[in-house]
C-alpha cells in the first residue's frame, strides 16, 4: 500500500482566491481594536502558517511580506516588524510543510506552536534592540491560543475543498 | 536566496522607520487606503463601548450628575477668580511691557482604545486632522499631562503616553525650579535622567512642564518623584509616577498653541535704558 497523508479524504484543489480572501478576513480580524488584552490570536500569522503548510507552492514569503506590512500599518507598529516575522514564519512553514502534512491536525498544531512563538520572538528581539520595553510573558499567550485554534481552522478552511464536484451518494468521497 | 532578499528588505525598512523616520509618508498614504477597512474592524468595539454606555444604571448617572454639579459650582467660583486674575495679570503685564502669554486652543477627545502595538504605550483618540489636531500637541486629562500626539489620521490620532520609553517631557521641579527631562521608564513610571547625584530632589517633589521646547505649555503637572537613588553613578536614579491617570483616562483635552511659540531672542541692549 502506498503511503498517504493521514487525512484520508481526497480533497479538491484549493482555489487561490479563497486563500487570499481568508487572509484578508484575517487582516480585518487583526484590525479589530482589542487593545492589549493578552491571548488574542495573531490571525494573519495563523492563516499564513496554515496556507504555507497546506499550499507551499502557492503561498510563501511574498504573501508574508505584503500582509506583514499591512499589519504594521494597522497596528501603528514599526514598519517591517511584522513583515520580517511573517517572512521568516512563511519560510519556516514552507520548509516543514512536507513533514507536517503527514500528521493529524491535532499533531500538526503542536508542531506549528514553535513557529508561531518564533515569529513573536523575532518581533520582541527586533523591538527590544530598538529600545522598546519587554511586553511581558502574556504576549506569547497569543501563539498558544493560535495553536488551539488550528484544529477548528483546519476544518473550516478546508470545507470548500471537501465539496464534491457533483453529489453522488454511491461514491465514497 | 529569496529569504535573504526579503529579510534584508525588512531590516532596511525597520532601520529606516525606527531610526530615521523615513517611512512616515508611505505609512500615511497606505493608512488612508486602509482606513475604511480599519473603520469596519473598529465597529464591533464601538458597539461594545456604546452598549456599556447604554446600560449604565440610572443610579450611576444620578450620582455622576450630582458629582458634576458640585464640581461645576466649585469650578465656577475658581473661574470667576481666574477672570479677575487674568485681567489683573494682563494689566500688570501691560505695565511691564511684556508680551501676553501664548493663548491656547483645546480640543476635547475621547480615548477610543489602546494601540495594538504591545511594545509601546499609545492610545488612539477620536479627534484627528479634520478637527485641527496636529502632531506634537500635548494631551492632558484633569490632573495633568498624559502624553503627546505623535501621528494624526483624518478622524483619529495616536497619542504616545508619557510612560512610553520613547517619550520625553521637558520638566521643571516645582519646588526648586531645577530643569530636567522626564523619560518614560515602562511599567507606568517615568524617570528623571541626567540630574547629578547631589541634585536637590526629594521624594514627593512635583514636576511640571517647563515649556522650554516650545511644544509643551509651561506649568502643566506631569509627575511626582517616588524615589531617589543617589548611590549608583554620577547621575541620580530618580523614579517618578505620573500625576494624571495615564492608563485610565477616558476623556482628554488636546492642547495646542493658538500661535507658534515666539522666537527666542536676546533682548536688544537699548531696552534696558528705558
Amino acid at each position: 500500500m502506498q503511503p498517504t497523508h493521514r487525512s484520508r479524504r481526497i480533497l479538491r484543489p484549493v482555489r487561490i482566491w479563497f486563500v487570499y480572501l481568508s487572509l484578508c478576513v484575517a487582516l480585518l480580524l487583526s484590525y479589530v481594536p482589542t487593545g492589549q488584552v493578552p491571548g488574542v490570536p495573531d490571525w494573519v500569522a495563523l492563516l499564513l502558517a496554515f496556507w504555507c503548510v497546506r499550499e507551499r507552492q502557492h503561498v510563501g514569503m511574498g504573501a508574508g511580506f505584503i500582509f506583514g506590512v499591512l499589519v504594521d500599518i494597522g497596528y501603528g507598529a514599526a514598519m517591517g516588524q511584522h513583515a520580517l516575522a511573517y517572512v521568516l514564519l512563511a519560510y519556516a512553514a514552507n520548509a516543514v510543510s512536507r513533514r507536517v502534512l503527514w500528521f493529524t491536525p491535532l499533531q500538526q498544531s503542536i508542531q506549528i506552536l514553535p513557529l508561531l512563538l518564533g515569529a513573536q520572538l523575532v518581533m520582541v528581539v527586533v523591538r527590544m534592540l530598538a529600545g522598546a520595553e519587554f511586553p511581558g510573558w502574556g504576549y506569547f499567550l497569543s501563539s498558544v491560543t493560535g495553536t488551539l485554534l488550528w484544529l477548528p481552522l483546519h476544518f473550516v478552511l478546508l470545507l470548500p475543498q471537501y465539496q464534491p464536484e457533483e453529489r453522488d451518494n454511491n461514491r465514497p468521497i | 536566496m529569496r529569504l535573504w532578499v526579503f529579510v534584508i528588505v525588512c531590516l532596511t525598512m525597520l532601520v529606516a522607520d525606527l531610526h530615521f523616520r523615513y517611512l512616515e509618508v508611505v505609512r500615511q498614504t497606505l493608512s488612508v487606503v486602509l482606513y475604511p477597512v480599519e473603520m469596519a474592524a473598529a465597529t464591533p468595539a464601538e458597539f461594545v463601548r456604546n452598549a456599556s454606555k447604554y446600560f449604565a444604571t440610572l443610579i450611576k448617572v444620578q450620582r455622576e450628575n450630582r458629582e458634576l454639579r458640585r464640581k461645576a459650582l466649585a469650578d465656577a467660583e475658581r473661574l470667576l477668580r481666574q477672570t479677575e486674575l487674568e485681567r489683573e495679570n494682563g494689566r500688570l503685564r501691560g505695565l511691564l511691557a511684556m508680551a501676553e502669554r501664548v493663548s491656547v486652543t483645546s480640543v476635547a477627545a475621547d480615548v477610543l482604545y489602546e494601540a495594538r502595538d504591545v511594545f509601546s504605550r499609545k492610545v488612539i483618540v477620536d479627534r484627528g486632522s479634520q478637527h485641527d489636531v496636529t502632531a506634537g500637541q500635548v494631551v492632558v486629562d484633569e490632573q495633568g499631562v498624559i502624553g503627546q500626539v505623535t501621528r494624526v489620521y483624518p478622524i483619529q490620532s495616536e497619542v504616545t503616553l508619557v510612560t512610553d520609553k520613547a517619550q520625553a517631557v521637558p520638566v521643571r521641579i516645582e519646588r526648586t525650579g531645577q530643569r530636567a527631562v522626564a523619560y518614560g521608564a515602562g511599567e507606568g513610571l517615568l524617570e528623571l535622567r541626567y540630574l547629578l547625584a547631589n541634585a536637590d530632589v526629594q521624594p514627593g517633589d512635583r514636576l511640571v512642564t517647563s515649556g522650554l521646547d516650545g511644544l509643551f505649555l509651561p506649568g502643566l503637572p506631569v509627575a511626582r518623584v517616588v524615589s531617589v537613588n543617589r548611590e549608583l553613578q554620577a547621575f541620580a536614579q530618580i523614579v517618578c509616577e505620573p500625576l494624571a491617570g495615564v492608563g485610565q483616562a477616558a476623556q482628554v483635552l488636546i492642547l495646542g498653541r493658538a500661535q507658534p511659540a515666539p522666537e527666542r531672542q536676546v533682548p536688544p541692549p537699548q531696552a534696558s535704558k528705558d
